[in-house]
């Protein structure tokens, strides 16, 4: 099978700051694919898991940049090329009455570009995901911490990673099946 | 960190350059006008001057009350600075004088026979521009003013001493209809020292891009200020990196405003295209004085939007506090570009627009630092700080 058996190594925390330390300790040794589950926002915990850009926004300043020059062009194609009409003698092209739509077709499309970018980037929509597999998991959305540190780490071994894990202290490690 | 750099000292360290700036520069001026004879000028500098200061405590105010009424952990960084920029108010009133002393030098509407010749096409206008009732408005904006930076800051420093809850929903109370009460002011005073120096000319959307002008200008202030007490307690528990995120954001809120509202003026006089409302922009955007236009539309807009637009910038105050210096420095050219058109067909710039902005100025400061020692930097009892202390981080 061309397809890891393993996903990861899981294990529970008992408080958020157990699990931010235990995030920050598999950082320091090295390990890099890792993510981690919590039932409340945790300040921190996202750049201890090494979470630290994305591409989003780039993806969206280019929506953004996109939209304005559909909206600017638009307008532009419309009243000097299919529809030029003469108003109040100003010229074909009167830029300053473009701005208005050009400017809300740059945050239409840059909204869109986020809200669409960011699921796709999130490989939202998801119906399946291995950590659901660990029987405990459901805890993630009540009152435990999780984190896993993903068999696609190159510095991922199945015994010693357990080791390394057992050693922060957990309630519990389970492996996290594929 | 050594006992001088304690916020206290440093502002009493300010004080006295601050000072000798600004009376030095009051005495070139005023030399200047007496010797070089040019007294309109003196006039025209002072007036710019002044309504680009104007900005600092005016726009403090509208900070502080706004702050009071939306709370926030933004506004207890820069709170005890707004309120020490609203105790100002009577040394610009005090420097409003020159003004009233040049009236006749600045504002067309006061020569003999523009009231008649006006009365026959605008008579509101011709009895709204008259001397008595001009120095009438003054007076009632500057009493205003006044008013509310007395009461918040009193009220305030009581809250420190006794830690009464009562304080606070005063404050709160008072800065709903105060914050009505700056609009107006706000708004009527630029009408009044600033649009009527072309009385032939409108724009109902004129006082609220100056009303943009204050709190813009002032959260370039106080985020630069800020970011130098930033280090020292009690300042310390409440400006975190993320708190100057959310002034950097508000900054960038109001470089929005300001391009939404310019824009719009533009937008309505361009489209009604009338004779009397054009020319403003045709001397300004078309003429000479257009490469002045497009460097505010690039540094006024672009360059702080994308600045501004990045979180890791936002964070870091010492960044942030050169780039507010640097918006500081662009929005004395956006009063100068609003102002000094009015006067001149091409860009100018006297020695006497330099010494009008570094005396005011001087003179501002040296108070501003007066009023900023003595208290603690952060209001101790608000019943909201533990809340904005605990989400600091």
């Amino acid at each position: 099978m061309s397809r890891p058996k393993l996903y990861g190594l899981m294990a529970e925390f008992d408080s958020p700051d157990a699990l931010l330390a235990a995030a920050h300790k598999a950082t320091a040794a090295g390990y890099r694919r890792m993510d981690a589950y919590s039932p409340m926002p945790i300040e921190e915990l996202a750049e201890a898991v090494g979470f630290h850009h994305t591409s989003l926004p780039l993806v969206v300043l280019c929506g953004g940049i996109l939209g304005g020059i559909t909206g600017f062009g638009m307008q532009y194609y419309g009243s000097v090329f299919t529809f030029s009409q003469n108003v109040a003698g100003k010229p074909l092209n009167s830029w300053p009455a473009f701005i208005p739509i050009t400017f809300e077709l740059t945050v239409l499309f840059a909204a869109l570009t986020c809200v669409f970018g960011m699921l796709a980037m999130n490989g939202l929509p998801t119906p399946y995901h291995p950590v659901f597999n660990v029987p405990n998991f459901a805890l993630a959305s009540r009152d435990k911490f999780f984190l896993c540190i993903k068999a696609r780490d190159p510095k991922f071994d199945a015994r010693a990673t357990r080791e390394f894990l057992q050693g922060l202290g957990p309630i519990e490690v389970s492996n996290v099946e594929a | 960190m050594s006992l001088s750099d304690l916020p206290d000292v440093q502002l009493e360290q300010a004080q006295k350059p601050a000072l000798i700036v600004g009376v030095g520069a009051a005495v070139l001026l005023v030399a200047m006008a007496f010797v070089g004879a040019d007294r309109d000028q003196f006039f025209r500098s002072y007036l710019y001057g002044y309504v680009f200061w104007l900005a600092f405590p005016l726009g403090s105010l509208a900070l502080l009350m706004l702050h009071h009424l939306t709370g926030g952990g933004w506004g207890f960084v820069i709170r005890r600075l707004c309120e020490a920029g609203a105790r100002t108010f009577a040394l610009m009133a005090v420097l409003f004088l020159p003004l009233a002393v040049g009236i006749s030098r600045l504002y067309p509407w006061t020569r003999a026979g523009w009231a008649e010749e006006a009365a026959k096409h605008a008579p509101f206008k011709a009895t709204y521009l008259s001397q008595p009732f001009f120095f009438t408005r003054a007076v009632i904006y500057f009493v205003v003013w006044i008013g509310l930076g007395y009461l918040l800051s009193k009220w305030s420093m009581e809250e420190d001493q006794t830690g009464d809850p009562g304080m606070h929903n005063r404050m709160e109370a008072l800065s709903a209809p105060g914050l009505i009460l700056y609009g107006l002011t706000a708004t009527f005073a630029v009408i009044d020292w600033v649009m009527s120096v072309d009385p032939d000319w409108m724009s109902t959307m004129y006082g609220l891009i100056f009303v943009v002008v204050h709190v813009f200008t002032a959260m370039a202030f106080l985020i630069f200020m800020a970011s130098r007490f930033a280090d020292h307690e009690p300042l310390a528990k409440v400006a975190t990196p993320s708190r100057f995120h959310d002034l950097g954001t508000l900054l960038f809120a109001f470089t929005m405003l300001w391009a939404y509202l310019a824009f719009s003026q533009f937008l309505i006089i361009w489209a009604g295209n009338l004779k009397a409302e054009i020319t403003w922009y045709v001397h300004r955007g078309l003429g000479e004085w257009s490469w002045v236009a497009g460097l505010l539309l690039l540094f006024h807009f672009f360059v702080p939007f994308f600045i501004l637009l990045n979180r890791p910038i936002k964070r870091r105050k010492q960044l942030m506090a050169k780039v507010a210096l640097v918006l500081i420095v662009v929005s004395a050219l956006d009063v100068f570009w609003i102002i000094t058109p009015s006067f001149f067909p091409a860009p100018t710039i006297h020695l006497s627009d330099v010494l009008a902005v570094a005396a005011i100025g001087g003179l501002w400061l040296w108070a501003f630092a007066k009023q900023a020692q003595g208290r603690p930097l952060v209001p101790l009892h608000d019943p909201r700080m533990e809340e904005a202390v605990e989400h600091g981080a």
